[in-house]
């Protein structure tokens, strides 16, 4: 396989490939760059930050040597700030609204906001303090990016927080589902680390529904926030789904970012089905694991593809071939219960469907086999119905219903945000928004206790 | 948290960042604004009349793209009327009881008018008074600005005058247009000034315009000298603080002014001796809210070392700041080449070999590969090499012992019994 990043993968020694691609930007780069941004009034950066981060503020914070408090300007609007640095779109948010992009070209903000939180990792700086106690306790259900947000936030307000998690170690997908070599789970512990500096309990381990139930959490505290996110690839649908060698996306990457980077895919075929960026992340770990070819299958066109133009590139740029107008029709095993084949079909886009993307229909006739080793699931995420319906609230197909002004469910006490509430049909979830809406879950959970929201300072 | 409140000469202040007397201070609106952004205090834009003024009144120099390296401005005092100014002043004092007002002054050279003026802004609440001695055009044809504050005695005279009607306390802002400014700070001193401020604008013609061979800026085809301030006087400045920092006959406080743009350069000042800081250029570059990251970046410098008061800083770098003839000469240090880091541009190669001292030679290692090494025997110790590389920690200058004891040129000249040039501030 000829790839570009093919100079950065190594066969040899396989973890390597899996550290961070990008090396942060050097003090010199950071102090070049940081200067050369206009530090505009009323900037248009800002408004493109789901977050709202004060960019230029933080920039130039960078410039005057004010490292510490460009971490701090950064934290304060975006509790997940520093996984952001790493995985947002940049290009479709604040980087796209620079106004750099009309004369010369837009500043790094993704990189200078790792350079300010990577400085304040490094110093093991703890940049928050929790809010005096107000005697009213929350629970919030998942410890992901919208989960995290919102403690960080009801923390700093003083409440009394507990985060129960289902996974060994908080952070959601941010610490298991996007892959190590874009974002070490490191940097999302801090994350973690920070929001248990405002004495936020999190009780690992837990999962609620099975090791603490609905009714108890309930009864026990006086707001609920449902943070639990999506669940697992769903199934495709065709036969020789169950054979070995066929993985959920998700669970395949977290592999590599909890158990040590196994050789099983040396030399191996892989077919990858979906293009969001979950089949991106499946594909590229796939590479990275030292696969000799590596495709994506998608049933539409790239123009509906979900991933963001960044992974895709990177993808290419690691080899990955896409076939697009591409639809799996059955898993073919090797007799001995191990994938062998897959058999495809060739699509063509029809009338648009209900999320008005054209729908894809198949091309009679039109199959082919391709051989694989493996095939990696990643059309998308299902839903914890079951959950959501012991909670007894009102959802549309997993999409939890709230007032998009408070946040509530259909039960008043019981709040929502993050992946959980991600409508379908809207392209891709992103880290950003779910830490914006934790964080106003939490105001707005401030409000309906205290009917006046107090800024945090 | 630590207490970045000031005190400068009884004037009380919650931080010492200040507007200088300018455009940013020029109302009642702006003045309140910056309070609300963080600004400590403020020194109003000189009051006194004539009202007049000329449009194109600005023009930046910009080095190498970067914009605003220095200002040039050839503006006049306030162009409001002075019971506007005194209206404002009086509803901004109330609105920020606990921010620093001081009031900028320049009169004729006569007692009533000192007299007059100086009752006149006591009566609105001012915290201070600013007597502006410095303003290099169009007020200095009239008597008044620089032209009385290049004269020691006019300064001492009309200090003097303000002093007998004030009861606040009396800052004389001084002019960098001058040969030794410790001599209009001393006669401010003997005039009975509470503290001094430095620097106003230094005389400069921003540029010619090659095409139209018009001055920058003009004013209808003419141009006329200005004032320059911005990040390119701050060298100026600061030295002129630190000098009268250092004399001990100019025992009053200082406020530090000249090109001040961020946290670091005000730590400097304060530094070299200045209590409060002032700031114009890089307020109108980017608005008042760079006061937010001056406050925090100060206040983050201070928690860092464990120092409580940013009072502790004031004058902390002056016993390191002397004269010439006080250097040991036998002090050595020279050039050193890290290699691994070195990009090979040989910019300091080439500095060293046209324009210094031809100590650097461009070799190449067993493999081939370009090396730059510094022959130290020869090296002077001059830091060209360093000032001229592009890459951080590529060149670093390290102390090597001479072998000799420390010797000044004070110390030599005494040894060898002549008797020493330097005059002795
Ligand atoms: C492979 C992949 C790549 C991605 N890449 C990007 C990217 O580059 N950029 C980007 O912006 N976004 C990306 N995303 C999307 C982003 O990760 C999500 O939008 C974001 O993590 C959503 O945050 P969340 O807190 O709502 O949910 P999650 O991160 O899913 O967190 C939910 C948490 O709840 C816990 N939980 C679930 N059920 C229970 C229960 N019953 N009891 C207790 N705890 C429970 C889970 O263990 C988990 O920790 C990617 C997603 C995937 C899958
Ligand atoms: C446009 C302009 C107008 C100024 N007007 C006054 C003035 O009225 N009175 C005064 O004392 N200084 C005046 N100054 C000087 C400033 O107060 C200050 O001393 C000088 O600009 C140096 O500071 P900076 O480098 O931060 O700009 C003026 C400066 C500028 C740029
Ligand atoms: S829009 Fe661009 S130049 Fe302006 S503040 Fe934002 S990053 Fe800086």
């Amino acid at each position: 396989m000829s790839n570009v990043n093919q100079v950065r993968i190594s066969v040899e020694n396989l973890s390597r490939n899996f550290q961070e691609v990008h090396p942060g930007l050097t003090k010199q780069e950071a102090m070049e760059e940081s200067n050369r941004c206009l530090y505009c009034y009323d900037a248009p950066c800002i408004t493109a930050c789901p977050t709202g981060i004060d960019i230029p503020t933080f920039i130039k914070k960078i410039a005057s040597g004010n490292v510490l408090g460009s971490a701090k300007t950064i934290m304060t609007a975006n509790p997940i700030g520093a996984s952001c640095a790493r995985v947002c779109p940049t290009e479709e948010l604040c980087e796209g609204a620079c106004v750099l992009n009309h004369s010369t070209k837009p500043i790094m903000i993704g990189n200078l906001q790792r350079y300010a939180t990577d400085w304040a990792i490094q110093n093991e700086q703890i940049l928050f303090q929790p809010g005096k106690k107000n005697g009213k306790t929350v629970a919030i259900i998942g410890g992901g990016p919208a989960g995290l947000a919102s403690a960080r936030e009801l923390g700093r307000l003083g409440y009394d927080v507990t985060i129960f998690e289902a996974e060994e170690k908080a952070g959601g997908l941010n610490t298991y589902g996007i892959v190590s070599f874009r974002l070490p789970k490191e940097i999302s512990y801090w994350e973690v680390k920070q929001v248990e500096s405002l004495h936020v309990r999190i009780r690992t381990n837990t999962r609620v529904g099975k090791d603490i139930s609905v009714e108890a959490i309930l009864e026990n505290y006086d707001i609920v926030v449902l943070a639990i996110g999506m669940s697992s690839v769903p199934d495709i649908g065709v036969s020789g789904e169950d054979l070995a060698g066929v993985y959920d996306a998700i669970e395949f990457v977290k592999e590599t970012k909890t158990k040590p980077i196994s050789n099983q895919f040396l030399k191996k075929r892989v077919a990858v089905i979906g293009a969001g960026n979950t089949a991106i992340d499946g594909a590229t770990c796939s590479v990275r694991l030292g696969a000799a070819n590596v495709k994506v299958l998608y049933r539409r066109t790239i123009e509906e593809m979900t991933a963001y133009e960044f992974e895709y590139e990177f993808a290419k740029q690691d080899g990955v071939e896409f076939r697009w107008l591409t639809a799996p029709k059955r898993i073919i095993g090797d007799g001995q219960g191990h994938v062998k084949e897959i058999e495809c079909i060739k699509m063509e886009l029809g009338e648009p469907g209900e999320d008005g993307r054209r729908r894809p229909v198949p091309i009679e006739g039109s199959e082919f086999t391709l051989e694989v080793d493996a095939v990696i699931k990643a059309i998308g995420q299902s839903r914890y119905v079951d959950l959501i319906e012991e909670f007894a609230l009102e959802h549309n197909g997993g999409v939890i219903k709230i007032d998009h002004n408070t946040f509530q469910t259909s039960n008043e006490k019981v709040f929502a945000c993050g992946d959980v509430i991600f409508g379908k049909g809207q392209g891709e979830a992103m880290v950003v928004s779910a830490a914006q809406q934790g964080k106003e879950t939490a105001h707005a959970i401030h409000k309906s206790l205290f009917h006046s929201v107090t800024e945090t300072s | 948290m630590a207490d970045l409140r000031i005190n400068l000469a009884g004037i009380e202040s919650p931080n010492p960042f200040w507007l200088a007397s300018a455009p940013p201070t020029n109302s009642g609106y702006q003045v309140q604004r910056a309070f609300e952004a963080g600004w400590g205090g403020a020194v109003w834009k000189t009051l006194g009349d004539p009202i007049l003024n000329v449009t194109s009144r600005f023009a930046a120099v910009s080095f190498n793209g970067q914009r605003v390296a220095g200002f040039n401005n050839i503006e006049l005092i306030t162009d409001r009327p002075l019971e506007v100014n005194l209206k404002e002043i009086y509803e901004t004092k109330k609105r920020f009881p606990n921010h620093t007002i001081i009031a900028s002054l320049m009169v004729e050279p006569s007692q009533e008018k000192w007299h007059e003026i100086v009752k006149k802004v006591e009566d609105v609440g001012v915290d201070g008074l600013e007597l502006n001695f410095g303003c290099p055009h169009g007020m200095a044809e009239r008597g008044m600005g620089s032209a009385s504050g290049q004269v020691p005695e006019l300064v001492e005279k009309q200090t003097y005058w303000a002093k007998e009607a004030a009861k606040t306390p009396v800052i004389v802002k001084l002019t960098p247009n001058i040969t030794d400014i410790t001599v209009t700070a001393e006669a401010a001193v003997k005039g009975g000034a509470d503290a001094i401020s430095m620097i106003n604008t230094i005389n400069s013609l921003a540029g010619v315009d090659i095409d139209s061979w018009n001055t920058i800026p003009h004013v209808g085809g003419i141009g006329a000298h200005g004032g320059y301030c911005g990040p390119a006087v701050k060298p100026i400045a600061l030295h002129m603080v630190g000098e009268c920092a250092r004399n001990p006959r100019i025992n009053i406080p200082i406020s530090g002014i000249g090109g001040i743009s961020n946290w670091k350069n005000a730590v400097e000042f304060l530094l070299m001796g200045a209590t409060s800081v002032q700031v114009c250029t890089a307020a109108m570059h980017h608005g008042f809210r760079i006061v937010e990251d001056m406050i925090e970046g100060l206040d983050h410098y201070l928690d860092e070392r464990g120092i409580a008061s940013v009072m502790d800083l004031v004058g902390k770098s002056v016993e390191k700041y002397s004269n010439w003839g006080d250097l040991d000469l036998n002090y050595k240090v020279v050039a050193q080449i890290n290699n691994d880091i070195c990009i090979n541009c040989n910019k300091c190669h080439i500095a060293c070999e046209d324009t210094s001292h031809q100590c650097i030679d461009m070799l190449k290692d067993p493999s081939g590969n370009s090396l730059l090494k510094v022959r130290e025997e020869d090296c002077v110790g001059c830091n060209l090499c360093a000032i001229v590389c592009p890459v951080d920690g590529a060149i670093d200058m390290i102390e090597i012992p001479s072998g000799l004891p420390p010797m000044t040129w004070n110390e030599r000249q005494a040894a060898l019994g002549v008797v020493s040039c330097e005059s002795n501030k």
